[in-house]
């Protein structure tokens, strides 16, 4: 019952008279592009090394005795984030922007020493940890790891789409939105492979 | 299915005339092309080149001015998206808009309306007078307005559905909208047979939920945290036919609980009788068997060992487990399974529940109170016999999908059919080194509720690193008797596949151009291809609005394709399933026999023998016509007896009966 409450509230708010659009001529132009951010361009440029780590952290599957499993899951993983990579990398070009390099240790910028970690990536030290694993050792930390690197991604998702007048770009929307949904349900099966691991399910 | 012969004469017309000037050589080998005329297309936008197998192209539209910026190719801006047909309109919805297009003559579609409404990614569907509008993106404005949206939180944004009254569908008029928190990314129109007074509205949305001070109520928290979240639901949106301004929000349902399977490859029949035969040798071999979720699984070695050592010790014995130990065990170990399971489930991990937070697509089969949802990480099959409050009965994983997209049912729902969109559309996913089970179609039996998966279908040729393409958007091809499906693979391209034996799906048709550009990858391709009314309407995303029609082959005839062209709607959402039925007519015998004679159901002299009695017929009328149909259908009653595909020689003479009752007195 606690659910209807809420749906009171959207339906008033779906109720109020909305404003909407007259019908309109066709101009016989397309409209404008909309215009891109800082926030756009730093999103985009700043996955590349967040995905650079989870392609270089899944690459690791084949030599450290994943499960078959994970050993898919993974392969899945580099192929997807590889192309997504290569996304990027054509948008920045596009927009005329500086194009950082696929750097696993993190986001690369112009003037700076190290490279910067994003949210949810692998410290150093993490990443020596799960090269040094095997097995289901292996399996149990990628997983969690992994886990935290994704939702690390869909932070950098909340926070693009927190900055004023960012993701009107269609590209930038229509990505932060995959990787928005991609994440999240890979999230939800890394879980459930954890709980395999665990003996939490049959 | 609604049936308007009038409203598409015009269609019938004109698919006679090019009928009877098509000159090309028909192809009747059963062989794919070899070497695959796909390889190798050459690149460009509006001049890539062609291939073609078992397709015809009736005609090329390219996007109208408001949609098309020649200086841009591929303009994501300007991303063609789905579409939906009313008459002899075709709606396709526009990342910035949506374009109404005349089809009346397919050969030569013309532009009706073009209505800029920037908001990606403008799903479209019709219900009688009024066409709904998913918007997503965060560039939507409530006014329609160019401009965007730049403020985080606006009430000038739109996010959910726009509705318009098409009564005038030259002059739509932009009606009310249902704000919702994650906007809609695609939405089905749900038709319930006990409510004509109402159409529902399912809206999946994948974008991330709004601030609830943009709009009350949202919430992306975790469950736990507020029961009133708007992840782990979809929206049921209720419009009042008579007052369609009053549309609102009914329900939330939250399908998603509590969905724990891991995800598993689908497993096959053989799959399956492997484990049931395995079961049976542990038992044989006195294993520990229970019974979880109605299925016999046997209990692993880590959790019998110590139970048995515990009695060992209890008897104060030593040493390995007698038979004995193991009889005393055997009545408990069915109720200590059980409750190790529920204490398993008890003590969840902390994060969020299990289960995907939304859904992608979900499409709806009203004949048979059924959907089927895409949702995440799922494929749900959810019972809609009260649309307001669908239901989910079962649900598949699959360790090789990664993203369930979009669902299809085959016309007696005794399949289903999912897509995997990984990579999200935008990708180059039918490389030669991307497997074939992944971005591709899974195809399920659906017995008594219960979906078991079959085999996956994806596109074979390799496309180039150049071209995204994954599974799409496609509509059931209405041949009696068999399940023939048209779908769009992006640039990929449109493929034409038979489903009927779920085990070996084959591609019969396709049609596919060289990348947009050579040198890199700009998106394009087949968002959705439809069956609709005789033809096939392609959507394509930068090239506009493609119309392909079938040439019989080797796997289609020409009798199959008239029986196909016999069945007519009034207007169609793929999304919403309505079952097929095809009007007495002497093409559906025909498509029957033809099917017959290619599979050998039938003993070929009796195909024959029908096929002249048939004839014979047509040229009868009245209660001669009557009586010679009776007697054939009585005929072929008797042959089904002997006969190799006896369903299908009923069927065939179901139809001859009801040829029969049609003919005049």
């Amino acid at each position: 019952m606690r659910a209807a409450g809420a749906l009171w509230v959207l339906a008033v708010a779906a109720g109020t008279t909305p404003a909407v659009a007259q019908a309109k001529a066709d101009s016989g132009r397309p409209p404008p592009p909309p215009p891109y951010t800082a926030a756009d361009v730093h999103f985009m440029s700043g996955m590349i090394g967040h995905h650079a780590q989870a392609v270089l952290m899944a690459g690791w599957a084949p030599s450290h005795g994943a499960s078959a499993a994970v050993r898919a899951l993974c392969e899945r993983i580099v192929v997807g984030q590889r192309d997504e990579i290569a996304m990027m990398q054509r948008w920045l070009r596009e927009h005329d922007q500086p194009v950082p390099p696929a750097d696993p240790r993190g986001h690369v910028m112009p003037g700076m020493d190290q490279p910067m970690l994003m949210p949810g990536m692998l410290t150093p030290v993490q990443m020596a940890q799960l090269d040094s694993a095997r097995g289901a050792a292996f399996d149990r930390l990628f997983l969690t790891f992994m886990i935290q690197h994704h939702q690390g991604a869909i932070t950098m998702v909340n926070q693009l789409l927190a900055a004023p007048g960012a993701a009107q770009d269609g590209p930038v929307f229509r990505f932060a939105s995959d990787v928005n949904a991609d994440q999240t349900t890979e999230i939800d099966r890394m879980n459930r492979m954890l709980d395999v691991l665990d003996g939490r399910t049959q | 299915m609604k049936s308007n012969p009038s409203s598409t004469s015009v269609l019938v017309i004109a698919a006679l005339a090019l009928a009877a000037c098509a000159t090309s050589k028909l192809d009747m080998s059963t062989s794919a092309p070899s070497p695959d005329p796909r390889v190798g297309l050459r690149a460009g936008w509006m001049n890539a080149a062609e291939a073609a197998w078992n397709l015809r192209v009736v005609s090329r539209t390219p996007p109208s001015a408001s949609f098309i910026n020649r200086s841009t190719p591929g303009d994501f801006t300007l991303i063609n998206s789905d579409i939906s047909f009313v008459g002899h309109y075709v709606i396709q919805g526009n990342f910035s808009g949506y374009q109404v297009w005349d089809i009346a003559n397919p050969s030569h579609p013309t532009l009706h309306t073009a209505y800029v409404c920037p908001g990606s990614q403008s799903d479209v569907s019709v219900y009688r007078r009024l066409m709904f509008v998913s918007g997503e993106a965060l560039n939507g404005r409530t006014d329609c307005g160019t401009q965007g949206v730049t403020d985080t939180v606006s009430h000038d944004r739109l996010r959910g559905i726009r509705i318009f009254d098409i009564t005038d569908i030259a002059h739509p008029k932009y009606i009310t909208n249902v704000q919702t928190c994650r906007g809609s990314h695609t939405h089905t129109v749900v038709t319930s047979p006990g409510d004509t007074a109402n159409v529902y509205i399912y809206v999946s949305g994948s974008a991330p939920v709004r601030s609830s001070s943009e709009l009350a109520g949202c919430s992306a928290a975790l469950p736990d945290s507020d029961p009133n979240t708007a992840l782990f639901r979809i929206e049921v949106i209720q419009v009042p036919l008579a007052a369609p301004e009053q549309a609102h929000i009914v329900s939330s349902p939250r399908i998603f609980n509590d969905l724990t399977a891991p995800a598993r490859h689908g497993e096959t029949p053989q799959d399956i009788a492997a484990a049931r035969q395995a079961v049976q040798e542990a038992k044989a071999r006195g294993g520990f068997v229970v019974v979880v979720d109605g299925q016999e699984s046997l209990v692993p070695g880590r959790i019998v060992n110590p139970l048995l050592d515990s009695i060992v010790k209890a008897r104060g014995g030593t040493g390995a487990p007698t038979a004995a130990d193991s009889n005393a065990l055997r009545p408990n170990i069915q109720a200590i399974a059980l409750a190790r399971i529920a204490a398993q489930q008890a003590r969840r991990r902390p994060g969020p529940p299990p289960g995907p937070t939304q859904c992608h697509d979900i499409t709806v089969y009203p004949a048979i109170g059924r959907a089927g949802g895409a949702c995440g990480g799922y494929g749900l099959l959810l019972d809609i016999s009260d649309p307001a409050n669908p239901r989910r009965i079962a649900a598949a994983a699959d360790s090789n999908f990664s993203f369930w997209h979009s669902a299809t049912f085959n016309n007696d729902g005794t399949k289903i059919l999912f897509t995997d969109e990984w990579g999200g559309g935008l990708q180059p996913r039918c490389r030669v080194t991307d497997k074939h089970e992944w971005g591709a179609d899974a195809i399920f039996t659906l017995i008594h509720d219960t979906m078991t998966f079959q085999s996956y279908y994806k596109l074979a040729p390799p496309q180039t690193p150049n071209e995204n393409c994954v599974a799409h958007n496609g509509s059931l091809i209405p041949i009696p008797g068999r399940d023939i499906m048209v779908q769009g693979w992006y640039q990929g391209g449109i493929s034409v596949f038979d489903w009927t034996d779920p085990a070996h799906p084959k591609e019969i048709a396709f049609f596919d151009r060289g990348p947009m550009d050579s040198t890199k990858l700009v998106g394009a391709g087949s968002w959705s291809a439809y069956w609709y009314n005789g033809y096939i309407v392609s959507s394509e995303i930068a090239r506009g609005l493609d119309v392909v029609e079938l040439k019989p082959s080797g796997f289609i005839s020409q009798n199959e394709i008239d029986a196909a062209k016999l069945v007519h709607v009034d207007f169609l959402n793929v999304q919403d399933q309505q079952q097929l039925t095809w009007p007495a007519s002497f093409a559906v015998p025909r498509a029957y026999l033809d099917q017959l004679a290619r599979a050998n159901g039938l003993a070929p002299e009796k195909v024959s023998a029908a096929r002249t009695a048939l004839a014979r017929a047509e040229r009868l009328s009245g209660q001669p016509r009557r009586d010679a149909l009776t007697q054939l259908a009585a005929q072929l009653n008797g042959d089904a007896q002997g006969a190799g595909d006896q369903a299908k020689v009923r069927a065939l003479a179901a139809a001859v009966t009801s040829l029969a009752a049609a003919a005049a007195r």
